[in-house]
């Protein structure tokens, strides 16, 4: 079984079921489950892979994939925010840093009007990051309620 | 008029440290109430059909930004029925039952609404406090956090004290900046410094958003916690947030590969002039329920910076400990404050932190001040790099784990110089401005940025701004050191990269091992259940924490000037004397043989010396006797007593306790004792020789002026308790005792 594949996010299919007492820490019990985001393994992150030019700072980051399991490791474990949290990283692990930023900046009080941050949501839609795009449109239907937009 | 009198006492005691603070009334309207605030509402949750409609005595209509963040994300309404039917005094109960299973409470806690939790934990005393922090900590193992940070921003220093806070066994290192632009150069020392010291320390490096993300991007640091949550939704917005754009924030620094962990505490909604007339502690139990809801794996909470302001109203200690209590109730990783300067007083933050410190949390402090508090650009150091060994020194008093490891000198000096040498090869590698062999040598040895050499600051910021601008990450410093010959470090740096790219730590109370394994609350959870159950102080883990570097080994000390010649003779017993002048000066079984020094260092046979030149000056005739059959002061010197001509002798234990006695005399009576011998100098010794040579001749003597030094019997009781072991093995039971005379 697999989630994720179906919306075109992951960039390979991620098993679910995984069990906290005995797949974590998955980077000792289960490091055939990760790789960079340049698809080198983990047993391949290595001071002599660097050496040989094989690894980029790129290398050096979580995938999509990889949050999507720690996700599961949280809810497995019974933290569900934490794992709802761990998917939103996941889903935001492929929008571009400035994106990242100017999301926050949109989401802090009174800078955006609801269109505004509807556009936020549909953009995060884009990114296959639907979970996070209804975490923004639950935020516009709040700050609406509460005066924290702006005219727009 | 008259001026009102003052008393000496009262104005003394006006001049301490502690009465620098201001204590104030409780004025609940401004939120100055610890907990149980008037104003604070009712525990309520009412849900229809699903829904949410009541909450804490606002209906829903009227809720805020956070009781509508609580509503969608916080709140487990499969649970809330189940929890809010709950006593409060049958949850406060539960917390401290060590029958009942953390999992069952923090079960619970997921269906409770704020003033409920505060409610509960508001129930709690002390000591039930710090037993529910003991059984909710999320992690097994108690751990600590260090502030690493320098008035100078140099690097070699920030490299330095870093590695001896890894070295330490602090499981994360927090630096920031004075000025913006160093923050690069700052959390590169960091990095290479913490994995030299120990391999697995997790670093941040505490600046602006935008600044921290470009840092976690690059790899440079690895956790983040200056997500700071407010308790009103006044507060909140004044703060530039609301709930969801912290939640935000929090996933996106998770989708870097960044731990994150939230900030809060009591005392900040009433600083920020909007508590809305709510008590500290409920304002806490939103902010950590947000903090939960927001999907972050912890909190620093624990007042933090505000902590000065709360412990002015009454109850303000308690109220801190019982929000750390809240927020791992909420199954939240806590760092619990204790970085900020709670008090003046040394005794009044320290009574404090016992509330933290004895239970223990995930890090004890939200950061412990590795340099001197002067150089703590935090505004922290609250304990300082001159309170180590206090610290160490409390943690062996209590079998505590504090977090904090005994390192020798040697081994301090070893890793620190490395260290700087270290940063030393990155920023020649890298292109930076030069790290001289000055600073190097300085670095290793320095108290405080005063003993380190000034650099071009200019050229440093400019070299920082170019550093992010070349797109300098983690991966380019360990190839760095590696070229330069530190592989063990190089290494390091690729270990947690490698932990980057598996995420592990991203679990709750995560921390990694030296060998790269990361214990979190996912595989090494708190399962307390009483006695003899979760974290305990023992093996090689206690072994390690009474090894002191000071401590010393008993069955070395006492033995004074080994190898001189003994200095007195043994001759024939004693018989009683008849000579009514005369005055027995009785010494103990080891005098100037087993022992050869008094406790404050004076040789036998000098005080012997000045006691018989004593008695000759007085008039009196001495005679020398050793007491074979006891130890104590007393029979030796009623013994002695006994053998005198004139009936009066002067006692002398070895370790230089006095007495003078006469043979009348019950042997627990005296006619004077020197019990301070810790003082006593051969003048002192003389003198007590006239005085009992004034006895023996029938003179009127006025008692040899003592001096008094309480803090002695703390000073010298290990000593005196050698002291006197030895002189009791000397002990010959039954033996009479013998004359002695002074070898020339």
């Amino acid at each position: 079984m697999i989630v994720g594949s179906g919306q075109g996010r992951l960039a390979y299919p991620v098993p679910v079921g995984l069990d906290p007492a005995t797949d974590y820490p998955l980077g000792t019990r289960r490091a055939d489950l990760i790789r960079t985001p340049s698809g080198v393994g983990l047993e391949s992150v290595t001071l002599p892979a660097a050496r040989a030019g094989e690894l980029a700072a790129a290398d050096a980051r979580a995938t999509a994939e990889t949050l999507a399991l720690q996700a599961e490791v949280a809810r497995g474990a019974g933290r569900a925010q934490l794992a709802d949290g761990l998917e939103r990283a996941s889903e935001l692990a492929n929008v571009p840093d400035d994106e990242l930023l100017e999301i926050y900046t949109a989401l802090r009080p009174g800078r955006s009007s609801p269109a505004e941050l509807e556009a936020w949501a549909v953009r995060l839609d884009g990114h296959g990051a639907s979970r996070t795009a209804a975490f923004v449109r639950e935020a516009a239907a709040v700050y609406v309620a509460r005066g924290l937009v702006v005219d727009g | 008029m008259a001026e009102t009198p003052r008393s000496r006492r009262f104005v003394a005691r006006e001049a301490t440290a502690l009465r620098r603070e201001m204590l104030v009334e409780p004025w609940p309207e401004l939120g100055l109430v610890a907990s149980g605030g008037p104003a604070d509402p009712e525990p309520e949750l009412v849900v229809e059909a699903g829904v949410v409609v009541r909450l804490d005595g606002r209906a829903a209509e009227d809720f805020d930004v956070i009781d509508r963040f609580l509503v969608a994300h916080g709140l487990d309404l499969d649970v809330a029925g189940e929890a809010m039917a709950l006593t409060e005094a049958h949850l406060a109960r539960m917390l401290v039952d060590v029958d009942v299973p953390r999992g069952e409470l923090v079960r619970l806690a997921r269906g409770l609404t704020p003033a409920k939790l505060a409610r509960v934990v508001g129930m709690l005393d002390p000591v039930e406090l710090m037993m529910a922090l003991k059984k909710l900590r999320a992690r097994r193992d108690p751990g600590n956090q260090a502030h690493v940070t320098n008035l100078k921003e140099s690097p070699a220093l920030l490299a330095a004290d870093a590695a001896e806070a890894a070295r330490r066994g602090f499981d994360e290192l927090e630096t920031t900046v004075g000025v913006a632009r160093y923050a690069p150069l700052n959390a590169l020392a960091l990095l290479v410094g913490s994995q030299t010291g120990r391999p697995g320390v997790m670093t941040q490096c505490a600046v602006e958003e935008r600044r921290n993300l470009e840092l976690a991007i690059r790899g440079l640091v690895s956790y983040a916690e200056t997500l700071s949550v407010y308790g009103t939704e006044r507060v909140f917005a004044d703060g530039d947030d609301t709930p969801w754009s912290k939640a935000f924030l929090a996933s996106a620094y998770a989708s870097r590969g960044v731990k994150v962990r939230f900030t809060s505490g009591t005392g900040s909604e009433a600083l920020m002039g909007h508590a809305e007339g709510l008590s500290m502690l409920y304002l806490e139990a939103r902010c950590v329920s947000v903090v939960r809801a927001a999907g972050a794996q912890g909190v620093q909470n624990g007042s933090i910076s505000c902590v000065a302001l709360v412990l002015s109203v009454p109850g303000g200690t308690r109220a801190i400990l019982a929000e750390n209590v809240l927020a791992a109730w909420l199954d939240l990783e806590v760092a619990s404050g204790n970085d900020a300067i709670a008090s003046h007083s040394a005794i009044r933050k320290t009574a404090k932190l016992m509330g933290q410190f004895l239970p223990g949390t995930d890090f004890v402090t939200s950061g412990y001040s590795v340099m001197p508090r002067s150089d703590n650009t935090f505004g922290g150091g609250n304990y300082d790099a001159d309170d180590i060994d206090e610290w160490l020194t409390i943690q062996r008093d209590w079998q505590v784990d504090g977090g904090i490891e005994p390192v020798a000198e040697d081994e301090v000096l070893r890793v620190r110089e490395r260290a700087a040498r270290a940063v030393q090869a990155v920023f020649a590698e890298l292109g930076l401005p030069e790290v001289s062999e000055a600073e190097v040598e300085a670095a290793t040895v320095a108290h405080s940025s005063g003993d380190v050499p000034d650099r071009d600051r200019a050229a440093d910021v400019e070299a920082a701004d170019e550093l992010l601008a070349r797109g300098v990450a983690a991966l380019d410093v360990a190839l760095a050191l590696d070229r330069r010959g530190f592989e063990d470090v190089a290494e390091a740096i690729v270990g947690m990269l490698r932990q980057r790219v598996a995420a592990d730590y991203l679990q709750t109370s995560a921390v990694i091992e030296p060998d790269g394994l990361v214990r979190s609350a996912v595989n090494d959870p708190n399962a307390y259940l009483g006695p003899g159950t979760g974290y305990r102080l023992e093996g090689e883990r206690w072994a390690l924490l009474q090894a002191l570097p000071h401590v010393v080994d008993p069955r070395t000390m006492g033995r004074g000037a080994s190898g001189s010649s003994s200095l007195v003779e043994a001759a024939d017993v004693a018989t009683a004397g008849t000579d009514p002048a005369e005055v027995v000066v009785a010494v103990g079984p080891a005098f100037a043989d087993g022992l050869r020094e008094t406790i404050n260092g004076l040789a036998h046979a000098e005080v012997l010396d000045a006691i018989v030149s004593g008695v000759h000056e007085a008039g009196g005739a001495p005679r020398v006797v050793r007491v074979r059959r006891s130890a104590d002061v007393a029979f030796i010197g009623h013994d002695g007593a006994l053998l005198s001509g004139s009936g009066v002798a002067l006692g002398l234990q070895s370790k230089g306790t006095a007495v003078i006695h006469r043979a009348d005399l019950q042997p627990l009576d005296n006619l004077e004792l020197f019990g301070m011998s810790p003082l006593y100098t051969l003048e002192s010794y003389r003198a007590m020789g006239r005085n009992a040579a004034g006895y023996a001749l029938g003179q009127r003597v006025g008692p040899v002026p003592t001096e008094l030094d309480n803090f002695a019997r703390a000073k010298l009781i290990v000593s005196t308790t050698l002291l006197h072991a030895r002189e009791t093995r000397a002990i010959v039971p039954g033996a009479p005792a013998v004359e002695l005379s002074m070898l020339a």
